[in-house]
Parts: structure tokens; sequence; C-alpha cells
């Protein structure tokens, strides 16, 4: 259904662009290929980075200028290669952007690599992408793993927590997550003193998980969990009434799904790149143009997609007008967003930016999060990174 | 690891195994009588959740959400019996494993289109949301309303089966159709009846998961393969084997992530194999 929806809508868009085309004759147009999931488990965060992308590119008043294709990457590595050949070749686009999940990333890197089109990471956070696999071609306005993790580590056991249980799906970005903490934490004199692994996608049930943790006597548990995930973690850590505080990946309570969580969530303390309520002229202005469009408050999703547009727009304002000059320009992007100063690291391609340790809170009867530290401009390692 | 700790896994053990119970139930008894392979049984839970989900927004209240999103449905799968079910009775398993199939993606993207794709949460009754001290443990209340709801829903239908006239006409008919037919039985409307209420059965253990679990379009996917195992391993159309089954599922499954938890995924599968070899008609088979 969604399938045929999309070509069609396909279909409709070439038509219409064929006739644009014919009758203007202005040539500066930037193709973008969007690649994202639409269906399956993370079809919610590829609508909202898609919101986000759509918006930066009306606000700024220039639709005319870009063309955007969509495709889905439905969340399966080998559809999400497929769908950035038929992009490149068959529509032959200048700058490709998306991606959530690190696995398609992982099966598209080569790809990309060797066919030098540029491509802009709005989520995808695996730490290997902008590390030792890192391409000149590949630039991430997300975040990746580590950088959203390790700040928490060095926070904690600044701040008197001695130690930590971890908790994490068994996936390359659930160990990644958990990898830069533990290595974070244990720096600043912390210790991890037990950790688990739950199957991905396949754990509904956290109740075993927790009551180990529970057990572990342990001062903190800290956990990654995204998503449907999240919400049951949480949900289940607030019924078995457990005494040790939860600490996450910001990822845990994000704004997305907080109500889902309910009070469980209150008091959870996480990191993460962006907080709707950080309190900055960009911000407010993006939240007010963001609910006047599709009245809802904006996640960190569709941030990044925001972002990626940003980019992209700054890359061609410094001269960027095909794949060779959009990939050479991309890097060297700077500016103020809603998630406060940012900037790609020329040596990785990888971000550069705040990281929020925020509360969940209850106020005026509604979950919100209250920033109670912010680390500035977490750079990630070069790692093993050669251009 | 001292003995509440053990209690406690016992416990979730149980929560776990109920659950399981009351969608294999269903899907056993429907498969027992009317030799019907119902994988669309996933997806009435499903509905079950997210019906149980918006029922509870207009009234604010989870016990209309919990006796309401049954009977809605039990109405979806009255539908389903007359359009597609009734159908493909003769038409052989790999059909009807193609068609309820294929209802899976339908179902996945109506709830889609619906209530779409961000997981939702019910908030359970206020009267469960505490902890309820139980030998020696806290433990969460509305968890153990479902163990209770599982061991009810299990009583009622061993007594119904065993005791009443109509349990008696079930299992002269999943023994043999065409005899309990020439005996005077009315078997179409008894499989009507049947199917019907295993699809109450998936809707209310769909509605009882979702403030636990939380409702997603992925729910009623995941949840298919651990009922049909606990469905081959206890044995095809059988009560006592959909017990056995779920119990056997849900302690493997708590145990073996509280312990071995690198091979906990692999266990059941394991099983499964096993049971596949030396038992092939399952633990407790319907038909002796």
């Amino acid at each position: 259904m969604k399938n045929i929806a999309t070509k069609l809508a396909l279909v409709t868009g070439l038509c219409l662009n064929l006739g644009f085309t014919m009758i203007s004759t202005a040539s500066a147009e930037t193709k973008v290929g969007l690649l994202l999931p639409y269906t399956g488990t993370y079809a919610s965060l590829g609508n909202a980075i898609t919101e986000g992308f759509e918006l930066a590119i009306e606000e700024a008043g220039r639709t005319e200028e870009f063309t955007i294709v969509i495709e889905d990457t439905e969340m399966k590595p080998p559809v999400g290669l497929a769908k950035a050949r038929k992009l490149v070749y068959q529509d032959e686009v200048d700058v490709i952007a998306g991606v959530v999940s690190s696995g398609v990333l992982g099966a598209m890197r080569d790809f990309i690599h060797q066919s030098q089109v540029p491509l802009i990471v709005a989520n995808a956070g695996n730490n290997l992408a902008t590390g030792e696999n890192c391409s000149p071609y590949i630039v991430r306005v997300s975040f990746s793993n580590g950088q959203i993790n390790r700040p928490m580590g060095t926070w904690l056991s600044e701040n008197g927590v001695k130690t930590i249980y971890t908790l994490a799906p068994d996936y390359a970005a659930g160990h990644q997550m958990i990898d830069a903490f533990t290595e974070a934490f244990t720096a600043a004199g912390g210790e991890v003193i037990g950790s688990e692994f739950t199957p991905f996608g396949q754990t509904k049930d956290f109740g075993p998980y927790l009551t180990n943790a529970q057990a572990s006597g342990a001062d903190g548990i800290f956990v990654f969990y995204a998503g449907g995930e999240a919400i049951n973690f949480v949900k289940q850590y607030g019924s078995f009434n457990i005494k040790t505080p939860l600490y996450g990946s910001g990822f845990l309570t994000s704004p997305l799904y907080v109500e889902a969580e309910g009070d469980a969530a209150i008091g959870v303390r996480a990191s993460l790149h962006y907080i709707p309520t950080l309190d900055t002229a960009e911000n407010k202005a993006f939240i007010k143009a963001f609910q006047a469009k599709y009245n809802t408050m904006p996640s960190e999703y569709a941030v990044q997609g925001y972002d990626a547009a940003l980019a992209l727009m700054a890359a061609v304002d410094n001269g960027g007008v095909d794949r060779a000059t959009l990939a050479s320009q991309l890097p060297h992007v700077s500016y103020v967003g809603p998630r406060g100063p940012l900037e790609i690291d020329p040596a990785t391609n990888n971000i550069v930016q705040n990281i929020y340790i925020y509360d969940t809170v209850m106020e005026n009867g509604a979950l919100t999060q209250k920033i109670i530290d912010t680390v500035p401009a977490v750079r990630d390692d070069v790692a093993g990174c050669q251009m | 690891m001292d003995l509440s700790f053990w209690i406690l896994q016992f416990l979730n053990a149980m929560q776990y195994s109920m659950l399981l119970f009351l969608l294999s139930i269903g899907l056993t008894v429907i498969f027992g009588l009317l030799h019907f392979v119902n994988l669309a049984h996933a997806s009435l839970y499903m509905m079950g959740a997210y019906i149980g989900i918006s029922v509870a927004a207009m009234t604010g209240s989870f016990w209309a959400a919990f006796f309401l999103a049954p009977m809605f449905v039990t109405l979806i799968g009255a539908v389903l019996y007359f359009t597609l079910i009734d159908r493909m009775r003769t038409a052989g398993p790999m059909n009807q494993v193609l068609v309820t199939f294929g209802l899976i993606f339908v179902f996945l993207d109506l709830v889609r289109m619906g209530w779409g794709d961000i997981a939702l949460g019910l908030d359970g009754p206020a009267s469960l949301s505490g902890t309820t001290r139980l030998l020696g443990v806290d433990y969460p209340a509305y968890r153990l309303f479902i163990i209770a709801l599982g061991l009810g829903v299990m009583a009622t239908m061993w007594l119904v089966l065993a005791r009443t006239q109509i349990g008696a006409m079930i299992r002269a008919s999943v023994e043999n159709t065409n005899m309990a037919a020439a005996l005077g039985i009315n078997v179409s409307k008894l499989f009507f009846l049947v199917f019907c209420f295993g699809c109450a059965l998936a809707g209310l253990a769909g509605v009882a998961a979702a403030p636990i679990l939380s409702a997603t379009t992925t729910m009623g996917i995941t949840i298919l393969i651990p009922t049909l195992i606990v469905v081959v391993i206890g044995g095809l159309g059988s009560l006592e084997g959909a017990i056995v089954g779920s119990v056997i599922i849900g302690f493997m499954e708590t145990f073996g992530a509280v312990m071995i938890p690198s091979f906990s995924a692999v266990l059941t599968y394991a099983l499964l194999a096993v049971v596949l070899i030396w038992r092939p008609q399952g633990l407790i088979p319907a038909r002796g």
C-alpha cells in the first residue's frame, strides 16, 4: 500500500519536475535524496527527520532550489544499499541525507565512498562511520554513540556515583553506547559492577533484568534503550518501585515518547544532544516554527533533520554546486542551531556539539526536561580515521 | 542472590507464562476445533491493546477498556470469520497460513494509519498501581493481577471443558468432527462460538499486557513466535498442552535471561527442536 503510494507520489513528483524544468531556465538546483525508514520499528524517526528537513528548507524559502527525492530503507541494510544506488544512478542526486540505522549506514558506506556522492548522516550513531571507517564523503550532523555517553560517565562519577549496573539491547549501538559510558566512568574513578545485554527487539519484559540490577547493590543503573523498548523499560522500572536511581542515554526519556512513560520517568537523569527546553533564541524560534507547521513538539530526531538541511544549505552557500564541491564544503560547516553551537570536525567529519544532562520533571501537570548541566563542545577522538 | 530474589524471578516467570497462556489458549483451541492455523491471532492481540488504549482515552477508565476491548476484538474476529476464515476452512494449511500471514500486514498498516508509529502506553488502574507484599517481597500489584487473571481463565476453561455440556460438545468435536455432527451437534455454530471466544481472549491478553508492555506496531509479530512455540511444544489443540507449554516457555525465558543471558534466546528454540524430534505431536496432544 505504502509502497505503491510512495511510487505514485514519486511518479507524480517526477512528472511535475519535468514540467518545471522545461519552463524554468534556472539550473542552480540541488537534488537531495532523503534515505530514511518509513516502515518498520523506526518509521516514526524517519518521519520526524523528514519533517525537520522540510521545515528548514521551507523556512529559508528555498523550496524551489532543492528537489527532494524520498526513499524508504525499510530499516534493512540490503534495501538501504539498493535505494542508495537508485538515488545515485537513476535519480542522479547531488547529495544524500538521512540514514537512521547504523546497520544501513554500514551497508552503504563503501558504495558512498566509491561513488563519491556526499552523505549527510542524520541519525545513525555508529562510531566507526566517523572513526576507523570514516570517509571524506560521509558527514554526520546527528551524534556518535560514544559522544552522547562519555560525558555522562564522567559526570556521574564526579557527582558521587561510585558503582553502576548497565543494561542495553544486544546490538552494535547498544554495545557502543555502554562501552563509551563504561570507559569514561571507570577513567573518572567509578566501577561498573554488572552489565547485561538484552535480546534486541525481542525483550518485552524487563522484570527479570531489573530484579538482577537491583540485587547487584549498585549505586545506580545506567541503560541505553530507545523507542518502544525505552517506554517498556521505564514503565517497568517504575512499577517495581526500585530504589536504585536510573540514569541513561537521553533516548531513554526522549520527549518523543516520555508522555507514554508517565510518572515513572520523573527523576530519570540522562544525557542528550538536544533538549526542547533549551533556553536559546534559536531553539525558541525553531520550536515555534515547528509547532506552527506540525502542531506537535519537535524531538531530537526532528532537529537532526533540520540541521541536516541547514548544513546542506550552508554548504551550497559556500559554493557547493555539485557532488564534488558539496563534499568538500560540508566538513567546514559551522553555525548556531537549535541545539547550540555546532561545527563539523574536519578530522573525523563528525559533529562537535554540546551534550546536555537533564532531569525529567513534572511541571504544571506535564512532563518536561530540566537541564542540570551542559558539557560544551564534545568532540570525538580521531580513533583511527584517515581521510 | 537471596531467597527474595528467586521469589521475585518466580513471580516474573509466572506473569509471563500467564500472558503466553492467554494468547496460546485461543490459538490452540481454534486449531484443535477448526483445524485452522490462524496466524492473525497475534494481530488480534495487538488490536486488543490499541483499542483498549483508545477506549481508556475516551472513557478515562482502565476497566472500561479492559471489558470493552475484548468485545471489539471479538467483533473484528466475527467479521474475519464470515469474510475469510469460514471460506478458507477446507483450503488446506498452506493457504490458511498465507492468508492469515497476509492479514498480519493488513492489521499492521491499519494500526499505523489509525494510531501512528510511536509506541503508546496505557495506564493501569489506580487501585493496582503500587506494589503488594507477597511471600516477603514487594511485587507490582498489576503483575499479580495478570497472574490471577491467567489462573482464573485457566480454571474457568477447565471447568467449562470438563464439566459442562458445551464443554463436552467441544471435546467431542475436537475428537471427531463428523461423528459429533452426526450426533446432532451444530458443529458450524460451535466453530463460530469457539472462534469468537478465542478472539476475545486474544483481545483480553492485548489490553491486559498494554500497561506493562506498551503498544507498538510490532507487538503482534514479536509475540507470535513464542506463542506458536508454546502451542507446538504443548500439543496443538489441547488445553493442558497450552498450560504446560506456556509455563515451560515462561520459566525458561525468564530464568534463562537471569542465569545464562547469552544463551536465553537459543534455549526456547533448542527445546522446540528437541520436542519436535522426540514428540512431534507435542507434550500433551489433543487426540491421544
